[in-house]
């Protein structure tokens, strides 16, 4: 779990996702390949926008898991921390716990988002 | 000129008034609320901690500035509630931060003045130049048993400093005044902190901040009347104000950074808020004293003048507005927020 974990940091601590120079197109997570230009693109990391939308959401044992579409166009799914949200609602990330490895274990932090006071 | 380029604040959204609490141990709450001067304390969400919290601090203060991340050489985090006993939480707020790998850090606890001292590392590492920029951050999710006095005031926040040159607030000169004082303390292992009672009165608080306070002025040359704003830790409301008192400054020189009353003791982030509190407010050329106090026990004391920089710095979100967005707890959610049952 630890080296599982820890080569997700990255992208997890801050929405790094992959850009391909090729076509413009934005994918979050990181891709190894742009699935349009195939083995012509060529991708890098890029930091994402802190800012999104709520284009859909649903709620899992009383969280909020929304599709976010950020504001570079790219989509991510993560976990809305509110008491409620509506699509369309503007969001931002924050940094937040995912989990812990049991009382002994890592803890694991990752980006989640808030609605945009 | 080296001092205070940037700051960032960061208060989680969840409160329990002092009402609720003493609701559940059968006291009385105006007695707790007159002699204590809090009202209610802010309570971290389910999924933060000191390393969340810390990040999202350093994050504005990073913001405000526009100072590329990996300009910053140092990052230290003070506090007594790190995630873990081993493994440092600065780590995770460089990795987070975007800083890269060639940074000095380390985390650092002196009770409720490790922010502080971590400013003094980086003014000094600055002033040396060892570093361009370095970020010192209190933070805490402070710990209190169920039924003990502290649990009225045991909050949650962080603030975020950027010591670098050209700043907005100069820091004029720091000093420390330590001792081996037992009034506060938590042994290896123990879930809640112990102190003295009264006992972190005068030996402690009242002598460590007081006597920081007069060998900075002694050293500058200055008076309380050189001073238009004074911060103090702030344990709760009623020490800072006899302490303001005993060095000659009035009420209205301490109201913009006494957030105690709103959000409780943030332990290592306390004198942090209430600084950001008077700079979110203050004017070129106006000085700021700041005496910390940590358990154990030491105070850090700054006069910190503002510069002209500070009108063309954005200060908003200012700290008092983030303190008005709240949502009360009760009891109960309040011990699953502090993880107390899961």
């Amino acid at each position: 779990m630890v080296p599982l974990f820890w080569r997700k940091i990255k992208y997890r601590y801050d929405v790094v996702g992959s850009y391909c120079e090729k076509c413009g197109s934005y994918y979050y997570p990181k891709r190894e390949l742009c699935p349009k230009c195939r083995r012509k693109g060529k991708l890098r990391d890029e930091r994402f926008p802190d800012e999104g939308r709520v284009l859909s959401y649903t709620i899992v044992n009383g969280k909020i898991i929304a599709m976010i579409g950020l504001n570079n166009g790219a989509r991510t799914l993560a976990e809305v921390c509110a008491e409620k949200v509506e699509i369309g609602t503007r969001v931002k990330k924050v940094f937040r716990r995912y989990g812990e490895d049991g009382d002994e274990g890592i803890i694991y932090y990752g980006t989640k988002f808030v609605p945009v006071c | 000129m080296i001092g205070i380029v940037s700051y960032g604040t960061y208060i989680p959204r969840f409160r329990i008034k002092v009402e609720e609490i003493a609701r559940i141990w059968g006291e009385n709450p105006e007695a707790i609320k007159n002699s204590l001067g809090v009202f209610e304390k802010s309570v971290p969400d389910l999924d933060e901690d000191t390393a969340t919290m810390a990040v999202e601090a350093g994050r504005e203060a990073l913001q405000r500035s526009n100072i590329p991340p990996e300009k910053i050489g140092a990052i230290f985090v003070g506090s007594e509630s790190h995630p873990y006993a081993v493994k440092p939480t600065a780590t995770i707020v460089g990795e987070a931060l975007g800083v890269g790998n060639y940074y000095y850090c380390a985390d650092l606890e002196f009770a409720c003045k490790a922010g502080t001292a971590g400013m003094q590392f980086c003014y000094a590492m600055v002033r040396s130049g060892m570093i361009e920029y370095g970020m010192s951050i209190g933070s805490d999710t402070a710990q209190s048993k169920p039924g003990d006095a502290l649990e009225y005031t045991a909050g949650a926040g962080a603030c975020a400093i950027i010591i670098g040159k050209d700043p907005i607030a100069e820091i004029e000169a720091t000093v420390s005044y330590t001792s081996d004082t037992p009034d506060f303390w938590r042994r290896d292992l123990q879930p809640y902190p112990s102190h003295g009672g009264r006992f972190t009165g005068a030996p402690a608080y009242f002598r460590h901040v007081v006597s920081a306070a007069k060998k900075l002025m002694e050293i500058c040359g200055y008076s309380e009347k050189d001073f238009d704003y004074a911060v103090f830790h702030q344990p709760n409301a009623k020490f800072p104000q006899r302490v303001a008192g005993i060095l000659g400054f009035g009420e209205e020189k301490i109201a913009d950074g006494m957030l105690v009353r709103a959000i409780g003791n943030t332990y290592s982030a306390a004198s942090l808020l209430g600084l950001a509190g008077i700079l979110d407010v203050a004017k070129p050329d106006q000085r700021i004293l700041l005496v910390s106090f940590g358990s154990g026990a030491g105070s850090d004391a700054f006069a910190i003048r503002v510069t002209e920089k500070i009108l063309s710095y954005p200060r908003n979100t200012k700290v008092w507005e983030k303190v008005k967005n709240r949502v009360y707890l009760d009891y109960a959610l309040y011990l699953k927020h502090k993880r107390m049952i899961k």
